[in-house]
């Protein structure tokens, strides 16, 4: 008796999808398959599985099954296709684009983005040969504009790091179908309990599992979804999908897998030679945390509206960007994509600028100061010089990360506790910088 | 039938009840998709029979190839048709004439006046989905390439089957 997906909850799918109890020994919980290969049953199997000619384990840089549990739970949490987790979230932008692009070709982004993607778009990215634009997302126009004929896809952050930035994916979804195009949404932020990019037309989902997903700040991990919509045979753009693929003996991927050919191929090419597989130990951590997600999303805003808010209505804060306030400037957007919370990420800027921004920082005492978010612990950074360093200040500007931003991740601490701390430091912070005046 | 979303379990009745497929546009070629079907379901124990009139008279991994579905000898009970959603027409009538009592049409082939005239005949039809995907899909081999299977279960489940 299986009944498909539509029945089940968000919350029973974070706990069931992907995992059975083991086929062998009956273990409930998904065991650490801690091996690097898989034996073969005679050299006629093994030719088979080298072939792509049947499925099944060979080695664990192509595909492992821990891992490939948490790449149907998320796969079925995002109500995808199909799943290719990877290293980091990093590996996971490199191998999407990998089986998109070649060189020569053209990527579109928005410029609100964690700031080591727009280091990795800008600077390594042209050094294969893939050249990118970064347009304002809050003009969605802008993409289009930007669109070229070498152009492979457009790239957002649907509520963007470092906080605050909520972008119309329906819309952009619009623009990148009208031009041939998949458009891929980095979820890390909302997670697919606060939003699913694939419900607003978005084509491929990617994640940095390294946050919420494995949430417990423990695993470093990425994961590729595909929605299995986009038709990668409508027009000659993507031939590394389309086309006979000669790493592969001529094999075509779409021909041969239909809506599974972004899968297929994320494993046997892109994993295969990029090498950039996730560890079957921390695909057991991000399992486990995963089962928890919704409860987790459900107090990281809960928690994180209260700070926002206290924040807001205190005097000695210039400004707070996040989506859950009323006089935000993405509320709208929020309550459409975002509309169980605006995620628990988000910037403020203190009266002072810097200098008091920086003692903030360096005076909280249940906030750590590190460069991470989507941790159980609340996090604290100025994006400036750290996350959104290798940027200018004019792309440090307009990624939400000028020189006065103060950038919080909130955890499941006592909310109580951590406006306390936020308030000591802020107080602390306005005395040293008043006693040196 | 809704032929644009299949009951796992009217997938999982043809694929327990067939034991000879007859595969229309089977390759000789190892690298196209018919080539990897057949072999895949030769390993989970069907028979499967080539019919392909550009290589009538060669043999597809160890099966002889056959000009059309009227030359196969003994009974058919599915046609798998790996040609274009337009020529699946005919070769559904085919199949109904072979008495088969399931057509089969790939990924990315859809014909439904050609399925509309099989379940008159009380043929089960199954367009754009592929027998190896699916098989894989509902045995537990899919989810091991990452793929959302759409099974959810607490009991232990046979491995490949
Ligand atoms: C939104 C977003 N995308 C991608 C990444 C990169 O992920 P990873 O650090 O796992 O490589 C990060 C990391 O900070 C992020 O916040």
């Amino acid at each position: 008796m299986n009944k498909p997906n539509g029945p089940y909850g968000f919350e029973t799918l974070s706990i069931h999808a992907g995992a059975a109890p083991d086929p062998t020994t009956g273990a409930r919980v998904t065991p650490i398959y801690q091996t690097t290969a898989f034996v073969f049953d005679d050299a006629e199997h093994a030719a088979s599985l080298f072939n792509l000619q049947t499925w099944g384990y060979i080695y664990s840089r192509i595909g492992n099954p821990t891992v490939s549990v948490l790449e149907e739970r998320i796969a079925t949490l995002e109500g995808g296709r199909g799943a290719i987790a990877t290293a980091s979230g990093h590996a996971a932008q490199m191998l999407v684009a990998f089986s998109l692009m070649r060189a020569g070709d053209h990527l579109v982004a928005g410029n609100k983005l964690y700031g080591g993607s727009v280091t990795q778009f800008t600077r390594t990215f042209a050094k294969f040969g893939w050249d990118c634009t970064l347009v304002d997302p809050d003009e969605p126009l802008n993409f289009e504009r930007a669109i070229r004929p070498e152009t492979k896809a457009i790239f957002i952050e649907g509520l963007a790091n470092p906080g605050g930035i909520v972008v119309d994916i329906e819309a952009v979804a619009a623009i990148a179908h009208r031009a041939g195009i998949p458009l891929i949404v980095d979820n890390t932020l909302a997670t697919p309990y606060l939003c699913r990019p694939f419900e607003w037309g978005a084509d491929i989902v990617v994640h940095s599992t390294t946050k919420y997903l494995s949430g417990h700040g423990n695993a470093m991990g990425g994961v590729v979804v595909d929605s299995g919509r986009f038709d990668w045979s409508q027009n000659d753009k993507f031939p590394n999908l389309a086309k006979p693929e000669p790493a592969y003996h001529g094999l075509t991927f779409h021909e041969t897998f239909g809506d599974l050919a972004l899968t297929a191929h994320g494993h046997a090419v892109g994993l295969r030679d990029l090498g950039a597989c996730m560890a079957p130990m921390n695909a057991f951590l991000t399992i486990t945390g995963s089962e928890t997600l919704p409860l987790r999303m459900q107090r990281h805003v809960e928690n994180a509206q209260c700070v926002a808010e206290f924040l807001e209505s205190d005097p000695r804060v210039a400004w707070v960007s996040y989506a859950g306030l009323e006089a935000n400037k993405y509320r709208a957007l929020a309550r459409k994509y975002l509309p169980k919370g605006a995620g628990a990420v988000f910037t403020f800027g203190v009266k002072g600028g810097y200098e008091v921004g920086r003692r903030v920082v360096e005076g909280c005492e249940l906030f750590s100061h590190l460069a991470n978010v989507g941790d159980t612990r609340s996090l604290i950074i100025h994006p400036a010089s750290t996350t959104h360093r290798q940027l200018n200040e004019t792309q440090q500007i307009a990624a939400g990360a000028g020189p006065d931003v103060v950038r919080l991740s909130i955890g499941l601490e006592t909310v109580g506790d951590l406006i306390a701390d936020l308030d000591q430091a802020l107080a602390q912070a306005s005395e040293q910088v008043k006693a040196a005046e | 039938m809704n032929h644009d979303a299949y009951p796992d379990s009217y997938i999982r009745a043809i694929l327990d009840g067939v034991k000879t497929i007859a595969m229309v546009g089977a390759s000789p070629n190892w690298n196209r998709p018919s080539f990897f079907a057949m072999k895949y379901l030769q390993i989970k124990g069907y028979r499967v029979i080539p019919v392909n009139p550009a290589a009538v008279g060669q043999e597809i991994l160890g099966e002889r190839v056959y000009g059309s579905l009227a030359e196969v000898p003994g009974a058919i009970d599915m046609v798998d048709i790996f040609r274009n959603s337009e020529a699946a027409g005919p070769i559904a009538d085919a199949a109904i004439e072979a008495g088969a009592k399931v057509v089969w049409m790939q990924l990315g082939v859809r014909n439904d006046a050609a399925a509309a005239r099989g379940e008159q005949a009380d043929l089960r039809v199954v367009m754009n989905r592929c027998p190896k995907i699916e098989y894989g899909r509902l045995n537990g081999e899919l989810a091991w390439s990452g793929v959302n299977t759409g099974i959810i279960s607490s009991k232990r489940r046979k491995q490949g089957a």
